[in-house]
């Protein structure tokens, strides 16, 4: 017999769903991307600091690395911080309603916001800033 | 036959652990996590600032280099430092590997030792190099 599922438990469709742990492994993969990502995040930050707007538009538009790692950094930390807060609220918050309207908030919050950040770094990267 | 209704058992709480790092590091980890979601918010607000112009940027390199706003982001810079070592001592652990007792602990106490120290060395390289 190579299935140990009565047929009572099959019909109830009960058992792994198979794709629980798509969530779990979308954590780690974004993980081991920011691990580059955010080094060279505080390596920027550090020249953005002594810059003003002028400078920070063309430090921008200097080259196609540093739009590219911005907007790889954004959208990587996005999805990091969706994911990892997603589990935060699903350990704390008991309550269904609660529970999925700020799991609702987290996700939309993250698109959103992730969405502007990207829109403007691609504003000012492809020359749109004064 | 009926039965009454039954509690359902409970794992132990927090009161009842001595702590040790590896469980202080654990919640450390998702509380710069929580803090770092502030963090995501404040990158996309610089872009936001970025993209509206001269005025608005300005305002917000004002506030962030005021002495609260230094003291946000002294923070996460070593919520940030933190969060990456730990992250990278649980994809040790995620590949099986790490887990002895006195391996994890020291794994726990090179994460707070790393935080602290590339937090200082950024610091200083920070205001040697003027960006405060």
């Amino acid at each position: 017999m190579s299935d140990f599922r009565t047929a009572l438990s099959r019909a109830r469709g009960l058992g792994a769903a198979k794709h629980g742990v798509g969530h779990w492994i979308s954590e780690r993969v974004s993980a081991a991307a920011l691990i580059p990502l955010l080094l060279w995040g505080v390596f920027a930050a550090l020249q953005l600091a002594r810059l003003d707007h002028a400078g920070a538009v063309a430090w921008l538009q200097s080259s196609l690395v540093n739009p590219t790692l911005l907007v790889l950094l954004v959208v990587t930390s996005y999805l990091h911080m969706s994911a990892g807060l997603r589990v935060v609220i699903e350990d704390y918050i008991e309550n269904n309603l609660n529970r999925a309207a700020l799991l609702l908030l987290n996700l939309f919050a993250c698109v959103l916001f992730g969405a502007l950040a990207v829109f403007s770094i691609l504003k000012v990267a492809l020359g749109g800033a004064v | 036959m009926t039965y009454a209704p039954r509690e359902r058992p409970l794992s132990p709480h927090t009161t009842i652990w001595r702590w040790h790092v590896t469980m202080v590091t654990s919640i450390m980890h998702r509380a710069t996590g929580c803090a770092l979601y502030g963090g995501g918010l404040l990158l996309a607000l610089w872009a936001l600032c970025l993209a509206a112009g001269p005025e608005a940027y300005g305002t917000f390199k004002a506030i962030l280099g005021s002495f609260p706003g230094k003291i946000v982001m002294f923070g996460l810079t070593l919520s940030a430092f933190f969060h990456l070592a730990k992250g990278v001592q649980h994809l040790i652990w995620d590949v099986g590997r790490g887990y002895k007792v006195q391996t994890a602990s020291m794994g726990a106490m090179v994460c707070i030792a790393f935080a602290v120290a590339a937090t200082l060395v950024v610091w200083i390289i920070a205001a040697m190099t003027g960006a405060l």
